[in-house]
């Protein structure tokens, strides 16, 4: 049922229902004013639309709620993205003197893309997820949500789903939206473990001392590893796939003659076990066996092959610039369907992403309530329209299945009001006293 | 963005009826800043307040009236020990004891400030330390208005005052760094011992080289991780709630990047007030002259006029040419024929060893004849400008031989150039090959490879002279062709003169111990490079 049939070519008939009724603009907009502190925020806020049929406009602003719903009526796109915060107005950036028109402020944000983790997930590839490899994506939102907050001291951040093979994570402390581009590429640098690219074969290598950044991070995917790694995706459950995890031994290792020997050893002992743990111990405990004599290095080998299985993959392009333009929460992923919705933590482990509605099932949801509609509309106050729309809206997704992530949003917005509260209160107490 | 508002105009007097005389002059030069907000110096404070720290930001301008000729000296001095952290951090590595050793030697020899206590006795007909703190404050805002100007200037400028600031940070005590830190506004907090204690092993495994005993002897700093982006990209510390924490030792990295922000700043807005002081017609040659200068050994008064003959060239050009002019020096042999860029660089060179202009002329001539041009064309079109290097046209200021920095950082070559260093400018695959046609073993090879892909460009030429001649060491610190030129013919067994050359551009790297020659060479030196200036004022 939550999976009501979605067809990319009803778009065009459901985005402007959606647009109308649905999509949460008092929200929105009060999450992109904040608090309406800093002056023109949101005026010179970029959004960038992608029209029917690939047509794809950028620096388009607005001066009010009342005018992105207008526009976005209006023009109906398949898909909306976010930008920074300008020095003037974006739909007036060919007016302004060139060279002065730049981008100050933007959240602090991370994309993590499932096909980043191809090489290391058996279940599927590129553009496909399944709840097995979902896993990779729980344990990145754990381990990167806590550094962010108990490393580097930001509270305010927005996990949410992409739509169709990822999430996104909005930093939105007033200090992550301040970050140059060197401190936004200095985190997102420290926060990457994996590194190296299609010539890279081991991508982790660790030395002592370990970070603690590190010790924290391998908690999270310790915990997940055995159920994930070893079973789900079976990484010891065929001879190629074996040959790809004992690939990531370290280099002396490798070229030392031992290794032929744990080959030779874990196949046997493979053929004689099924149990994919067993196996796991039986690797470890021959690498180590053979190892210990050298002493050198390549002791956190099986810590190495974990992380790589299972450590957050970040594109840091997408984290450095303060330009970069990137999905919006509640916009539509025009080939699944799906609605960007935010990610409640607190559900963290039971979140499905194909649970998640699509615009499809949101908009079957709100016909069937059309006959209550009828009467309250009766009930319309004609001078204030924009009210009225306002409430219907909010009766409208409170009655779909959007209404728990719409309320997942309300959370955080609270939660960034009140710290804005205490803020002031602070700044007061420090100028009362004279 | 709260400093934009800040201005700071440098502002020239000029008394009425002045003369340019400049080492009788009266007081020429006055300086004024303008609002800093929240650094407001108090009018009236005493000039020790200023000076209470050997060690400073250079975020207050001075408030003097000096003459004219100390701001060249000034200004040449504090540009000699800048070029010389310069030439030491491309020779060492710049923690090394030898690069603190030689780096001491010269702060000393030039009279800058390196003792932490003001008030100490004067060394014997040496400069009081009060002198060498005001000394180090006013050439460093003199040589700003000299750098100021272009992005390579200003990179330069930051690159060797951060260098220099980083030597003399290490230098001072525990004690006397975290005063430096609290005078300057940079109020990190220390942490507690209670908090070191229960981050114990969190900080052990965060920061390198430290254990249990250092954590205690150490103080912590909690910086806002934003100061601390060095340490933060590459996990090399320790992060809670958005702060660093970082050991004494290492804080400074984060200093100094506070001091790149700062002098960038401070740089991007003197250029916008430079017009004033342009404005003024004896600072601006003086400025422009600076910004281009060599300070070292310049070969432009040409000590062996005559000794080479021209047919020497060739075999010379293999034995004791650096590999540019060697480049070169083939290039226009094969076709007979080289662009501006090289006759410039290659003429001055051959002007530095010796060549007589009537030789140079013969030289060019000569070899453009085979080519395309003949005798009257070489006269109407190339015989001027060869006379123009040796002075003989117009003002000869800027034409003495390029030092290895000009070849290196300006005029890279294009297709159909033969100048420039080719450790820098040529592809590494046709310099292996160059370097095997000229016999050079495959171990050597790689071993010049490497310097080339650290961008050691003179440490590479070095090693090809350490090859070429069959030295494990060149005994020299190579940073002008003509010196190569010079060490070679001495090698090889070259006659006094050139020994006697040789001697006096190494005195600060051969004789540290004995400190009264280098500082009666280095104010020859000084001497000789105001006599460069000089001509400025007499040609108006």
């Amino acid at each position: 049922m939550s999976n009501a049939d979605y067809n990319p070519a009803c778009l065009p008939d459901l985005l402007p229902l959606y647009y109308r009724r649905l999509f949460p603009f008092s929200q929105y907009y009060r999450w992109l004013s904040y608090g309406g502190v800093s002056k023109n925020y949101f005026q010179n806020r970029e959004f960038s639309f992608t029209l029917k049929d690939d047509i794809y406009v950028r620096y388009q602003s607005f001066s009010t709620q009342n005018e992105l719903e207008k526009e976005m009526q209006k023009m109906v796109p398949y898909k909306i993205d976010i930008g920074a915060v300008y020095s003037h107005r974006p739909s007036q950036h060919n007016a302004v003197k060139s060279g002065t028109f730049q981008a100050l402020e933007k959240e602090l944000v991370f994309d993590i893309d499932m096909t980043d983790y191809d090489d290391v997930r058996r279940c599927c590839s590129a553009a496909d997820i399944c709840s097995k490899c979902w896993t990779l994506m729980t344990i990145a939102i754990l381990i990167l949500d806590r550094a962010l907050r108990e490393d580097f001291g930001f509270h305010h951040l927005l996990w949410v789903y992409s739509g169709r093979r990822g999430v996104h994570c909005w930093v939105c402390d007033d200090a992550a939206r301040k970050l140059s581009v060197a401190a936004r590429s200095a985190v997102a640098e420290y926060l990457s473990l994996i590194k190296g690219g299609e010539d890279t074969v081991r991508k982790v290598v660790l030395s002592d001392p370990i970070h603690p950044f590190i010790k924290c991070s391998l908690s999270v995917v310790e915990r997940y590893f055995p159920q994930y790694a070893i079973v789900e995706q079976d990484i010891l459950g065929s001879k190629e796939s074996v040959d790809k995890v004992l690939a990531l031994l370290p280099e002396d290792i490798l070229s030392s003659p031992v290794v032929a020997h744990i080959k030779k050893d874990l196949t046997s002992f493979c053929q004689k076990q099924k149990n994919p743990m067993e196996r796991w111990e039986e690797l470890c405990t021959l690498v180590e066996h053979k190892r210990s004599s050298s002493k050198k290095g390549g002791q956190y080998f099986d810590k190495e092959i974990m992380l790589q299985y299972c450590y957050p993959r970040l594109d840091v392009n997408v984290s450095k610039g303060v330009n970069h333009l990137l999905k919006s929460p509640f916009s539509v992923h025009p080939k699944t369907g799906r609605i960007s919705v935010p990610i409640d933590l607190k559900e963290l482990d039971t979140f499905d992403p194909f649970e998640v509605p699509t615009i499809s099932l949101i908009c079957e949801e709100l016909e069937k309530l059309r006959t209550d509609e009828v009467e309250d509309e009766d009930m319309k106050d004609k001078e204030n329209e924009q009210d009225a729309g306002e409430r219907r809206r909010i009766r409208d997704y409170k009655r779909t299945s959007l209404a728990k992530y719409v309320k997942v949003f309300d959370n955080f917005l609270e939660a960034m009001a009140r710290s804005r509260k205490g803020e002031m209160l602070k700044k007061s107490d420090l100028q009362a006293d004279f | 963005m709260m400093n934009d508002q800040a201005r700071f105009v440098w502002n020239v007097s000029s008394l009425a009826g002045f003369t340019l005389r400049k080492r009788q002059a009266a007081i020429v030069f006055k300086v004024i800043a303008m609002q800093f907000p929240g650094r407001r110096k108090k009018i009236g404070s005493s000039q020790n307040d200023l000076y209470d720290h050997c060690l400073q930001f250079y975020g207050q301008p001075p408030l003097d009236n000096i003459s004219l000729a100390e701001f060249e000296t000034l200004a040449v001095e504090r540009l000699k020990l800048l070029k010389t952290v310069e030439n030491l951090g491309v020779s060492y590595v710049k923690t090394t004891d030898q690069y603190m050793k030689k780096l001491e030697t010269e702060l000393s020899s030039l009279n800058f400030p390196l003792r932490t206590e003001l008030g100490e006795l004067k060394v014997q007909g040496g400069t009081s330390e009060y002198e060498k703190r005001r000394k180090d404050h006013i050439s460093h805002f003199i040589l700003r208005l000299a750098y100021c100007q272009t992005e390579d200037l200003r990179r330069w400028f930051i690159q060797q005052e951060m260098d220099l600031f980083r030597y003399r940070f290490n230098y001072l005590s525990s004690k006397h760094k975290t005063d430096f830190l609290h005078k300057n506004n940079l109020k990190y907090e220390t942490v507690s011992a209670e908090e070191k204690k229960s981050l114990k092993d969190k900080l052990i495994s965060s920061s390198y080289g430290l254990s249990g005993i250092t954590l205690e002897e150490y103080d912590f700093y909690k910086v806002p991780f934003q100061d601390a982006l060095d340490l933060v990209r590459t996990r090399k510390v320790y992060l809670l709630a958005g702060n660093a924490y970082i050991p004494n030792n290492e804080i400074v990295t984060i200093v100094l990047n506070d001091f790149r922000t700062r002098l960038s700043k401070a740089l991007a807005m003197t250029a916008r007030s430079l017009p004033a002081v342009q404005s003024d017609e004896r600072l601006q040659p003086l400025l422009s002259h600076l910004s281009h200068a060599y300070v070292g050994q310049d070969y432009s008064l040409q000590k062996n006029i005559g000794k080479i003959s021209l047919e020497q060239i060739d075999s010379l050009s293999s034995k004791s040419f650096p590999l540019c002019m060697r480049h070169v020096h083939k290039a226009l042999r094969e076709n007979h024929h080289l662009r501006h860029g090289g006759r410039m660089q290659y003429g001055l060179f051959l002007k530095g060893i010796g060549l007589t202009l009537q030789q140079a002329l013969q030289f060019w001539r000569s070899e453009f004849v085979k080519g395309k041009v003949d005798a009257d064309q070489f006269d109407k079109a190339y015989a001027y400008s060869v006379r123009h290097m040796f002075g003989k046209e117009g003002k000869r200021i800027d034409y003495t031989p390029y030092s290895c920095m000009k070849v290196i950082l300006s005029n890279p070559p294009s297709q159909g150039d033969y100048h420039g260093c080719p450790f820098r400018h040529s592809d590494p695959e046709l310099l292996k090959q160059k370097l095997q046609s000229y016999k050079i073993s495959p171990s050597g090879i790689n071993q010049v490879l490497e310097l080339v892909k650290g961008m050691h460009y003179q440490l590479a030429c070095q090693k090809y002279f350490e090859l070429t001649h069959s030295v494990e060491d060149a005994g020299f610190s190579l940073n002008h062709p003509n010196q190569y030129f010079t060490e070679s013919q001495k090698l090889l067994g070259g006659g006094r003169d050139i020994k006697k050359e040789v001697e006096m551009s190494q005195r600060s790297q051969e004789n540290p111990s004995n400190m009264s020659r280098p500082s009666q060479e280095s104010s020859k030196q000084a001497h000789e490079e105001m006599g460069d200036l000089d001509s400025f004022f007499q040609d108006e």
